[in-house]
């Protein structure tokens, strides 16, 4: 199986657009080409990871009009929707079309355009994904994170403080992130005076509605070098993919994510290295609690005691395992199907050296991108080349 | 909910049917129970019959109270996972549910809109009620599903 390389990478600015998903398709699209220093037409595959441009916008097909606005033409198309994890989705089929040797040359583009919609209309339509037993009590997302962090709060004895520092340290690294909808520090007597959303969360325990896209363009490791320079590329050593049950109820630990260790499993096992061996992490902390989840989970920090390394510090950004330095989905934005591309495009800059003031040093990261509540997972370990 | 509907022994919230709803889980071959029923157990096994979950206990799990709800949902909304007391000869998987908590006893056709206060592992028993949220309000398809169901209130011990 060819290894994989990633030679281009590009994000919008997140947050309210003017622009519709076409355009943030297109913007986040014509950059990564710019970056890799190729055109529409030299791809053979354009994968668009996107959760609901229909039921947002009332604009289907969307991949079929990308290719149409970059001029990719012949290129194969294909729409990747698996909700909140579309872009993990989007990166797992890019990657194997190029490791399969179906394609030479694929980009992946990641986007949705959300802000024109009442927060009641897209809680609702985030929410369709639910089961019907669920959907008809009236559950939405937040509700889950609610019941999982109280749940999570009295079995392991967490104090409620320790998931507004999650936001408070997602907000500070979003600050140095010019994507980024949210680059304004937080307290946590502001975080916990916030208003109450789903009891014992509030506001700032939630990442917001955003409009936004990303890009990223995969090749054959064997000829990234023909693109780029051999410090401008990474590769993609390990990635996997996996689900939990539909019903959140079900799962026999709620405060376990079966879909985030199955799918690091797979991801560790083929990149020959375990959680120890990561430098530092994108976590889809569309809540704060998903982040004590799915570190625990990705077997960073040992069950119930995620918190415990949030109060020490140890992943803040000078921290031992910094976790979300673009400020995460929580202060960076969470645009559906572009949130798990632009995790990617951040461990991308980070192993490549190009975060900036963001940069830690880092070799080898990781990216866990979060369908529905756990429903569906891809964990994404990239590697520098140098 | 109406103080009498709230002290009705079927347990109602709402509008009373002229059938007895049942609270319906599935039973497998390999003896495990799930809610809501599947085609087959977690294990594979072929559905052989139901469990009607009013007649087994439960205690609350966890609870939330959301304050941020979709188009036709109550606001606030608290909810529960309620886990179901399935006897000393069950070791199959946790058999629990999601369901709003009921509203105490009131004026108005629904009750007085403040829900019950619970806790975790606290005693609950289902209510049925003959539409949870409006259908047609929100995204999904009104006939694509059934909107009754059921809710939870505490029980005292």
């Amino acid at each position: 199986m060819e290894r994989v390389a990633i030679i281009g990478a590009s994000m919008t600015r997140f947050g309210q657009r003017d622009a519709w998903v076409r355009e943030l398709l297109a913007e986040a699209g014509a950059a990564a080409l710019d970056d890799a220093g190729i055109d529409g037409d030299d791809l053979d595959h354009l994968y668009v990871s996107n959760m609901a441009s229909g039921e947002f916008e009332g604009q289907t097909g969307v991949p079929n009009a990308l290719a149409h606005d970059l001029a990719a033409q012949p290129a194969y198309t294909a729409r990747i929707d698996q909700t909140s994890s579309s872009g993990g989705a989007g990166v797992y089929a890019a990657w194997q079309s190029v490791a399969s040797g179906a394609s030479d040359l694929t980009m992946l583009v990641g986007g949705e355009k959300m802000t024109h919609r009442t927060t009641a209309e897209a809680t609702d339509v985030i929410a369709s994904l639910t089961h019907p037993v669920e959907y008809k009590q009236g559950v939405t997302l937040p509700s889950f994170a609610g019941l999982t962090a109280r749940l999570y709060l009295d079995t392991y004895d967490a104090p409620r403080e320790s998931l507004g520092k999650v936001a408070v340290k997602n907000h500070k690294n979003g600050v140095d992130n010019s994507h980024a909808q949210f680059r304004k520090e937080v307290d946590l007597d502001t975080v916990l005076g916030s208003p109450i959303v789903a009891d014992p969360l509030r506001l700032y325990d939630f990442c917001p509605i955003t409009d936004g896209s990303a890009a990223l363009v995969f090749c054959p490791e064997s000829v990234a070098a023909e693109y780029v320079p051999e410090d401008e590329y990474a590769v993609i050593s390990g990635i996997g993919g996996a689900t939990d049950t539909h019903v959140v109820h079900e799962r026999a630990d709620p405060t376990t994510m079966g879909g985030v260790v199955d799918s690091s499993d797979i991801a560790y096992e083929m990149a020959g290295i375990g959680p120890d061996d990561v430098d530092v992490a994108e976590l889809h902390d569309m809540f704060t609690i998903l982040e004590f989840l799915q570190s625990e989970d990705l077997g960073f920090f040992e069950k119930g005691e995620g918190w415990k390394a949030v109060e020490e510090g140890v992943t803040d950004r000078d921290g031992e395992l910094p976790i979300n330095t673009s400020g995460g989905l929580k202060s960076k934005g969470h645009p559906l199907g572009a949130s798990g591309v632009a995790q990617v495009y951040e461990i991308f800059e980070q192993v490549t050296g190009n975060a900036g003031p963001r940069q830690v040093e880092a070799e080898t990261g990781l990216a866990c991108n979060v369908g529905g509540f756990g429903n569906c997972v891809t964990t994404t370990i990239l590697e520098g080349s140098q | 909910m109406s103080e009498h509907e709230a002290d009705d022994a079927t347990g109602t919230d709402g509008e009373e049917s002229s059938e007895e709803p049942t609270f319906e889980a599935a039973e497998y071959a390999d003896g495990t129970v799930t809610y809501p029923p599947h085609t087959v157990s977690p294990n594979g096994a072929e559905r052989v019959g139901t469990v009607d979950l009013r007649e087994h206990g439960g205690r609350v799990l966890t609870w939330t109270t959301s304050t941020a709800t979709p188009p036709g949902v109550r606001e606030p909304n608290t909810l529960a996972i309620v886990e179901f007391e399935m006897g000393e000869e069950y070791d199959g998987p946790p058999v629990r549910a999601l369901g709003q908590i009921a509203e105490r006893a009131g004026e108005g056709e629904n009750g007085s809109g403040e829900t019950f206060d619970v806790d975790i592992g606290d005693r609950v028993e289902p209510v049925y009620a003959d539409e949870l949220r409006e259908p047609g309000a929100g995204i999904r398809e009104p006939e694509s599903q059934e909107w009754d169901g059921f809710r939870f209130r505490p029980v005292e011990e």
